[in-house]
């Protein structure tokens, strides 16, 4: 039994069919990548696994139990997080308290506990703020803690998206192009970054990208998607010499 | 330097049980307070205090479902017009004497309340669905719906309600004590909810409902909170301005009672809770200064709200509070601009 283990999965939209019978296992601790043009349907593939849209066939299993129709807090809670291709930190607030909320799902009192400031939320609290910092000085952040998300640099704005997701204690963790944006240096920067998150948290980590140098030097496994169809899977060296992904990115040849 | 988990502690706060007395010694100490305040204060002066303790609370609960959960209600009135009614026809009917009169004003308060908070669920299930504008005219139908059903309503059994005439006779038994316990007890809910962990989540919906969802965050289980806690210190506050002035009129909660209590909301920045109160106690005043120049009264009232939206859009205080709160610096220029100012900050 795989950590994440997707079967036919399919979802159409109106008449058009955007991903169509998609295949994948995922163990824990594997860094597996998810490639294709632009408008293959990555993203949409994410969107699925996270509960954003229901599938219109197929299964999605998290340590052998179903996840399809719950809603995104509840496969959060089973162990999936994700970060968002266009950042969606929570802008106005601090780095800390963007971290904080990743931790809000593991609160255990009540809205009473609250306001009452029971020893129990006291406790989860200061226990929380401890343990943002600690994840916040984990990924480098954390003389930042104190700013506001919104003001800090691309790369950092990134790496706080990454922070947060794991805050929610994740068994899987989806990154959505993470690199897009980054200068080459910090790309080099972001594929350690994501090395060290594979090992340290043991997550394992399912990976869109469109930079094929961070992409082909990270990934153990690759999967590329082109109009919904899974055209290719293996590793980087099969993908590569595919001729069917050269023909996705670049054209038939003439 | 840099902050680690030692300077989170350092931060200056008083031990919990410290808070929490002072708490109660002040919310007892508003008794003899308000029995010197009643017999030193001329009626005029006590009548607009009472008013404004009683929009301070509307403005504080209405924050936490506008300002800070970011779901935008414009049915706050009605949640305040459920609570008014359910403590002025209880009172009414029952007359309380002598020792009673305590204790059943606790209840009838605390009923109202509840009845108010179960009108925002059954309000607030169906329609937190919507966003934006669309929330806003969905709320809008329900204070109006409040306002049709109570003109319409007779009477509940053997209970009076007096339909469209309005509800008189009331006993007044509100004072000083019960309108600003009820508020100190209403700020200091919504305050430990909005900073606490917990309720990082209410901001987090208003920052990025999807990201929070995928963050693992209940969004529609904190959303009908906020709108069932809002609507509870509404009806609260209802309860109390029916045993003050002694007569409801339903006409009194309509739309444009609502509109108030958002320009209050608006006016003190949207997300602040001691914005949300100064900007109640300047709109409880600012009217009642203005009665010396008559007919002017309302046209400088809405420049004054018109002038601050342009040089002031935030509100008085942004999304801010008077004083820093722990774990959350004020917005500024990104410090990496100034490296030596963050350094002082941190140090």
């Amino acid at each position: 039994m795989s950590l994440l283990e997707i079967s036919n999965l399919s979802v159409v939209f109106g008449g058009l069919k955007a991903l169509c019978d998609f295949d994948l296992t995922l163990e824990q601790g594997e860094l597996v990548g998810l490639i294709g043009p632009n408008g293959a349907g990555k993203t949409t593939t994410f969107n699925i696994v996270t509960g954003v849209y229901r599938p219109t066939a197929g299964d999605v299993r998290l340590d052998g139990r179903s996840i399809v129709g719950f809603k995104p807090h509840q496969i959060n809670h089973r162990g999936i997080a994700r970060t968002f291709q266009n950042i969606r930190l929570f802008a106005g607030m601090s780095v800390l308290d963007n971290v904080l909320v990743g931790f809000n799902q593991s609160l255990r009192h009540g809205f009473a506990g609250t306001v009452f400031r029971t020893p129990r939320h006291q406790h989860e609290d200061q226990r929380n703020q401890d343990r943002a910092v600690e994840l916040l000085s984990t990924l480098g952040l954390d003389d930042r803690a104190m700013e506001i998300a919104h003001n800090l640099p691309y790369g950092d704005q990134r790496r706080l998206e990454i922070a947060r997701a794991l805050a929610t204690n994740p068994k899987v963790l989806l990154l959505d192009e993470p690199a897009a944006g980054m200068n080459p240096q910090e790309k080099i920067e972001l594929s350690g970054l994501i090395e060290m998150i594979r090992q340290r948290f043991g997550v394992g980590i399912w990976l869109i990208e469109h930079d094929m140098k961070l992409v082909m030097s990270i990934c153990q496994r690759l999967t590329v998607l082109d109009h919904g169809q899974v055209i290719a899977v293996g590793t980087p060296e099969q993908v590569r010499a595919d001729p069917r992904v050269c023909e996705a990115y670049l054209g038939e040849p003439t | 330097m840099s902050v680690n988990a030692l300077t989170f502690r350092r931060l200056p706060q008083l031990p919990v049980w410290v808070i929490n007395l002072a708490l109660t010694a002040i919310l007892a100490g508003l008794w003899p307070l308000g029995r010197v305040l009643e017999h030193q204060l001329n009626p005029y002066f006590l009548q607009i205090l009472i008013l404004v303790g009683i929009n301070i609370m509307l403005a504080v609960s209405l924050n936490l479902v506008n300002g800070i959960t970011g779901q935008f209600s414009l049915g706050h009135a009605g949640f305040m017009a459920v609570g008014a009614y359910a403590a002025g026809v209880l009172l009414r009917h029952y007359q309380p004497q002598g020792w009673e009169i305590p204790l059943v004003m606790l209840g009838v308060l605390c009923l109202g309340g509840v009845l108010a908070a179960l009108a925002g669920l059954v309000v607030g299930i169906p329609t937190l669905r919507l966003q934006g504008d669309y929330l806003a005219i969905a709320t809008l139908g329900f204070g109006e719906i409040i306002n049709v059903v109570i003109i319409n309503t007779e009477s509940v059994g053997s209970f009076y309600v007096g339909g469209s005439a309005g509800l008189h006779g009331i006993p007044i038994h509100a004072n000083f004590f019960w309108t600003f316990g009820a508020a100190l007890i209403c700020i200091v809910c919504v305050w430990r909810l909005a900073y606490s962990n917990k309720g990082k989540a209410f901001a987090a919906i208003r920052e990025d409902e999807i990201a929070a969802g995928a963050m693992g965050v209940n969004t529609t289980y904190y959303k009908v909170a906020a709108f069932a806690i809002g609507a509870f210190f509404a009806g609260v506050a209802g309860g109390v301005s029916a045993t003050w002035f002694g007569n409801l009129d339903p006409e009194s909660f309509r739309f444009m009672r609502s509109i108030e209590i958002v320009a209050m909301v608006v006016l003190g920045g949207s997300g602040s809770i001691t914005g949300a109160i100064l900007a109640a106690v300047v709109l409880t005043w600012l009217p009642e200064q203005l009665r010396a120049v008559q007919e002017w009264r309302l046209v400088i009232y809405a420049l004054v709200l018109i002038l601050m939206m342009i040089f002031r859009p935030a509100g008085l205080l942004g999304n801010r509070e008077l004083w820093p709160i722990p774990g959350r610096r004020r917005p500024g220029p990104s410090p990496t601009a100034d490296p030596d100012s963050r350094q002082r900050m941190m140090a």
